[in-house]
């Protein structure tokens, strides 16, 4: 079973992708989203660090929702950084973010969270993963961001992922 | 029905392109590099959510039958987007510190 389906929810993803691109369920398309979600993951197997299971759904659900409404907030606050160009000109800033997170996936997707909400960009892991360097746009306190950053993001992963 | 759907996604349209329009005003006023790259990402997510939205909603009320891939264009964009992102920015933080730059990143020990 783990050898012929290494990765179960990405099966399912891509046999739901392929579904939702043909925009049919006749038999020919159930048949080759299936052949999909199956051989795709049987073949970069190799290219996957090792998937734990995912705990927690209901917060993996909150944590999809958290981060749609922030990137709303946050493309908001950029696109007022940028307008108002001199008269109240946004505070650039690298920030060194300590991090508890470990596992590859999580940190995926830490790195997936960080690049779709405007305003933090990801630099630069650590090379033993203790910590994150990310270049914020407007940053008026470093600890008020450090804390929000971990408390919103980082706590969900670590539930879900370890 | 359709002429409010219509309404709805001429405003979801407006609104993704506004988006894309600050998105190119920033990254000609913005001062430096770092700077710059937070400028697009408006364009690349919450502009791409009202265009995969109006697109949903269109085709929805035009066709009757709920339209949903239009959301793999966001889902896709949002996992590939930090490989690029992570590259020019890790890219540009090893330039500056090779140059001696004092607005450099410091490095990890």
């Amino acid at each position: 079973m783990k050898h012929w389906f290494p990765a179960p929810w990405l099966s399912l993803a891509l046999f739901a992708a392929w579904l939702l691109l043909q925009g049919s369920v006749a038999p020919g398309h159930l048949l080759l989203g299936a052949l999909a979600g199956w051989l795709l993951p049987v073949l970069t197997a190799p290219l996957r660090p090792r998937a734990g299971p995912l705990r927690r759904p209901g917060v993996l659900v909150r944590l999809v929702f958290t981060v749609g409404l922030d990137v709303v907030v946050s493309a908001a606050e950029v696109a007022r950084g940028v307008l108002s160009g001199r008269r109240r000109p946004p505070r650039p800033a690298f920030v060194v973010i300590p991090l508890e997170l470990r596992d590859p996936q999580a940190l995926a997707a830490l790195a997936v969270i960080t690049t779709i909400v405007p305003g933090t960009v990801w630099t630069e892991l650590a090379p033993d993963r203790s910590a994150l360097l990310l270049h914020v746009f407007d940053l008026p306190h470093e600890g008020d961001f450090i804390r929000h950053y971990k408390e919103r993001y980082e706590r969900p992963l670590l539930e879900i992922f370890e | 029905m359709t002429p409010v759907a219509d309404a709805i996604v001429a405003v979801l349209l407006l609104g993704s392109g506004l988006l894309v329009l600050v998105a190119a005003v920033g990254l000609l006023r913005l001062p430096d590099f770092f700077s710059r790259m937070h400028a697009p990402s408006i364009a690349s997510t919450l502009g791409t959510w009202l265009a995969a939205l109006a697109t949903a909603i269109h085709f929805t009320a035009h066709q009757g039958a709920p339209m949903l891939s239009a959301w793999l264009v966001a889902v896709v964009l949002s996992v590939t987007a930090p490989v690029t992102t992570a590259f020019l920015a890790r890219a540009s933080a090893f330039r500056r510190r090779a140059g001696g730059d004092e607005d450099a990143p410091p490095p990890f020990a």
